[in-house]
């Protein structure tokens, strides 16, 4: 059996990905078959680029029922920039589009007042991560400090409705966001943990240990 | 707060680390991959991977070097070099590239900056200039590693290539790369306040010193490099002995010589002689 498939719904990269979980020793594939993906062991929601059009795509595919599915049979779940905001209930990209809906919540463009802030979007660089509600411990994070630096590209941000789901926060241009979230057993990180060094690593390690 | 990034610049001809002077005379340093895995190691923030000779070979050599590349190093790789259009992109972004990097394409055709921008995402693409100080003290563009003149007005063509939507810039000073004679601070002072994307500079780190005087301009948000790590890398690793080694002019590994402007220096080096001067990085 496949430890993990990276969901494929042509949305970006996935050779990092790949990489990263082959080297924490996981047995991964690149798949948007459905039957592989309900058979692996544990899946990755990657994802760049717009919300509705990625909602799109996995709808063609049927992989929006499939990624419910595969979460209601209680495996281990990373959702990734754009994969963790597909979990929530609506974005206001472009007016609106719905989500997945697994994680309660919206999807919010950084709303900088200052028209001289504008070209501060899309959030593009190194930030830190500090814990909020959440202990690390029992999560991607436990292997992680407060204040490492993770890599960050989006030009929006999830709003988690219940704020004890959220992992670690991150402040940007004086907004406050949710960087990352834990809920059942769905994990989801705004941030690139495969292009964020070591301390990225850490997070598909303790993923790893989260796959039996 | 933005974290000031600290880049190592790997230029590449076939499969080889080279490096020249005014981006001519390349002398072969080694492979590429394993510096890139030491500076990923030694904690530089990004990669960048310029095919200096792209136009002869094409990006399939490239694209073999990106991926055995990608494989071990978890950081933002930008990749430059005979970038002509979308299908390049797309094979430099499958084959592990998180940027590109485009001068001469972007010259030729100002509104593949707008096409590429919006079909990748600005913060995908990097507009790189090349510019040379001609004799009555302008800075024009250059492109092809600085033989074919462009026309562009350097002030000019900044503010084009944010307007288009490119989404970060690397300006190399054409006159200083490979000297170790420092960063164009003249180059920079005169376009910094007309920047209002990420702006990387390039050309001329010699010493630690050079780093910081470029890092103090307000805008600029990191600084690229070749000759200053590469060297202390090559004398430490000794990285040549074990080399399979093809293309390119070897002859320089063999006589073992120091470059008097150029000092030893480790990205450890940078980042904490950067934060003793409170520019903030990534730690």
């Amino acid at each position: 059996m496949t430890d993990i498939s990276i969901i494929d719904y042509n949305a970006g990269n996935l050779f990092s990905i790949k990489s990263a979980c082959e080297k924490v020793g996981l047995n991964a594939i690149i798949t948007g078959n459905p039957e592989v993906i309900i058979n692996s062991k544990a899946a990755i929601l990657p994802g760049v680029g717009a919300f509705g059009e990625a909602m799109i795509n996995l709808k063609s595919n049927q992989l929006d029922k499939v990624i419910v599915d595969f979460i209601s049979q209680e495996k281990p779940m990373l959702g990734i920039c754009l994969g963790m905001q597909l979990l929530f209930d609506k974005s206001d990209e472009f007016g609106s589009s719905s989500g997945l809906g697994i994680i309660r919540g919206t999807v919010n463009k950084f709303d900088f007042k200052e028209s001289e802030l504008k070209k501060q979007i899309p959030h593009t660089g190194w930030n830190t991560i500090r814990a909020d509600e959440k202990d690390w411990s029992k999560s991607i994070l436990s292997m992680n400090n407060q204040n490492d630096f993770m890599y960050f590209v989006h030009s929006y941000y999830c709003t988690p409705e219940d704020k004890r789901n959220i992992l670690s926060m991150t402040n940007y241009g004086g907004i406050d966001f949710c960087s990352a979230i834990s809920y059942k057993n769905v994990f989801a990180t705004q941030f690139h943990p495969e292009k964020s060094g070591e301390k990225g690593l850490n997070i598909y390690k303790e993923f790893r240990n989260l796959i039996s | 707060m933005s974290y000031f990034r600290v880049i190592p610049r790997l230029d590449i001809k076939g499969s080889s680390l080279v490096k020249g002077i005014h981006l001519e005379g390349l002398r072969v340093l080694g492979s590429p991959e394993l510096f890139a895995e030491q500076y990923y190691l030694e904690g530089a923030d990004e990669l960048i991977y310029q095919d200096v000779v792209a136009s002869l070979y094409g990006i399939n050599s490239l694209e073999k070097i990106i991926t055995k590349t990608a494989k071990n190093i978890f950081i933002p790789l930008t990749v430059g070099g005979g970038i002509r259009n979308e299908d390049d992109i797309n094979r430099v972004l499958r084959a592990g590239a998180d940027k590109v990097a485009i001068n001469t394409a972007f010259i030729n055709e100002p509104s593949f900056i707008n096409k590429a921008s919006k079909m990748f995402g600005s913060s995908t693409i990097v507009a790189s200039i090349e510019v040379i100080r001609s004799k009555d003290g302008r800075y024009l563009a250059y492109t092809d590693n600085g033989r074919e003149y462009t026309g562009k007005d350097l002030v000019e063509w900044v503010c084009e290539v944010q307007d288009r939507g490119a989404g970060e810039i690397i300006l190399t000073s054409i006159d200083n790369e490979g000297t170790g004679e420092g960063y164009d601070l003249n180059l920079i002072e005169k376009i910094v306040k007309g920047v209002e994307i990420p702006l990387i500079v390039h050309g001329g780190a010699g010493v630690l010193e050079d780093i910081i005087n470029a890092a103090k301009f307000t805008n600029v948000r990191g600084v690229s490099f070749s000759s200053i790590t590469h060297y202390s890398l090559l004398k430490k690793y000794e990285f040549s002995k074990n080399q399979n080694i093809i293309d390119g002019n070897t002859e320089f590994l063999s006589y073992k010589k120091e470059f008097k402007n150029f000092k030893n220096v480790s990205i450890n080096d940078i980042k904490k002689s950067l934060s003793l001067n409170n520019i903030p990085v990534r730690n």
